[in-house]
């Protein structure tokens, strides 16, 4: 970015909106695709719009759906959406400094709008105003996120046996879509495969759901196997190619509470 | 319904607590560089698992059927950097058309 840019970053119009349209596009289909594959795992159309307003986290939204699908127990559901939804922490604190002082109503309510997206978006540039970027893209995804729910939800309610229309495999490749952006790092990898050797092992002789759970191990395998000094945010071969990640998923990113590089500054 | 309910209220309790602790708490603390890293990972590691367990597990046994090819179209429009919906679509529809021929 020119240094002189700057300077004129209150004059200039307000970027993050060229960035929002596909941003919403994104999270509407995604949102759709969501709500016809929780109807088809057995919700209710009234039920699968709640979860999408009261959860407001696409990733363990389908994993929910996903384990009651297979015949999991909603806990295990449940507690695997709660260990994907652990980055949330990272993401609030992340925009936590960007938020001016307020009274805990706003803060609550900014809260509520801490998605990927509208985070992501709110801390690419270090210029501008943070917090208007923040609530900016977190009004329109949160809206479009539960309007297109509710369109897949009610739409996909008129779908007989989803098993026909092999809805069962989407999750499946739903999940490869949005587990790819974690494969590029070798960490990522081996957390990859360690997970799934788990889960694989186990299924044979673990309630259903249990065995996503035990997979996190995984996790905690390939941190031990690639120490870091304290502070680095990543790996160095994670560079931040996030024109890609747009499109096999929806806009997330991994990168948050780490250094920001000259490629986020320019997405 | 009422458990699947319950579970998701916690689900969503759960979430929000995570994301309100940043800016209600607002200490301008950073997360410690492990909890970050980890943060990172769990999705690495549940999301195969979700990957694997869903294309080929039956229940609680192992099964190869018509899903395993789907989810392989999946992948390679995954590798090939298709959109989501692109991803998804093709993964239900070459299942269902393996199905309709006769298979899984």
């Amino acid at each position: 970015m020119h240094p002189l840019d700057r300077t004129n970053a209150s004059s200039r119009p307000e970027p993050v909106l060229a960035k929002a349209i596909p941003v919403g596009i994104a999270v509407a289909v995604y949102g759709l695709s969501y709500g016809v594959l929780a109807v088809a795992a057995g919700l209710s159309p009234a039920v699968a719009v709640l979860s999408s307003v009261i959860v407001l986290a696409g990733g363990s939204q389908f994993a929910f759906v996903g384990v009651l699908a297979a015949g999991g127990n909603p806990f295990a559901g449940a507690a695997s959406g709660l260990l994907l939804n652990l980055r949330y922490l990272a993401f609030g604190l992340a925009i936590a400094p960007h938020l001016p002082r307020a009274r805990l109503p706003r803060r609550l309510l900014d809260s509520y709008l801490v998605v990927d997206e509208s985070v992501a978006l709110a801390v690419a540039t270090d210029d501008g105003d943070v917090a208007r970027r923040f609530r900016l893209v977190g009004a329109t995804v949160v809206p479009g996120w539960l309007g297109a729910t509710a369109l897949g939800a009610y739409g996909g309610a008129l779908i007989g046996d989803p098993e026909v229309f092999g809805l069962d495999a989407a999750f499946p490749a739903g999940f490869l879509a949005l587990l790819s952006p974690f494969l590029r790092t070798r960490q990522g990898r081996v957390a990859a495969i360690v997970g799934v050797t788990l889960a694989l092992a186990l299924t044979p002789v673990a309630p259903p759901g249990v065995p996503i759970l035990a997979a996190g191990a995984g996790a905690l395998v390939a941190m031990r196997l690639f120490p870091e000094p304290s502070g680095a945010g990543g790996s160095p071969d994670h560079a931040a190619d996030t024109s890609s990640r747009d499109r096999a998923d929806p806009p997330s990113t991994d990168d948050i509470g780490g250094r920001k590089s000259d490629d986020e500054v320019r997405r | 319904m009422t458990t699947t309910i319950v579970a998701l209220v916690v689900l969503a309790i759960g979430t929000y607590t995570m994301k309100a602790v940043g800016p209600v708490l607002a200490g301008g603390r950073e997360l410690p560089p492990w909890l970050a890293r980890l943060t990172r990972l769990l999705p690495a590691a549940l999301l195969a698992a979700l990957v694997a367990t869903q294309t080929v597990v039956d229940g609680t046994s192992l099964t190869l059927d018509a899903r395993v090819v789907g989810v392989g179209v999946a992948a390679v429009a995954v590798a090939l950097r298709a959109p989501f919906a692109v991803v998804v679509f093709l993964g239900a529809g070459v299942t269902a058309a393996v199905r309709a021929l006769g298979w899984g």
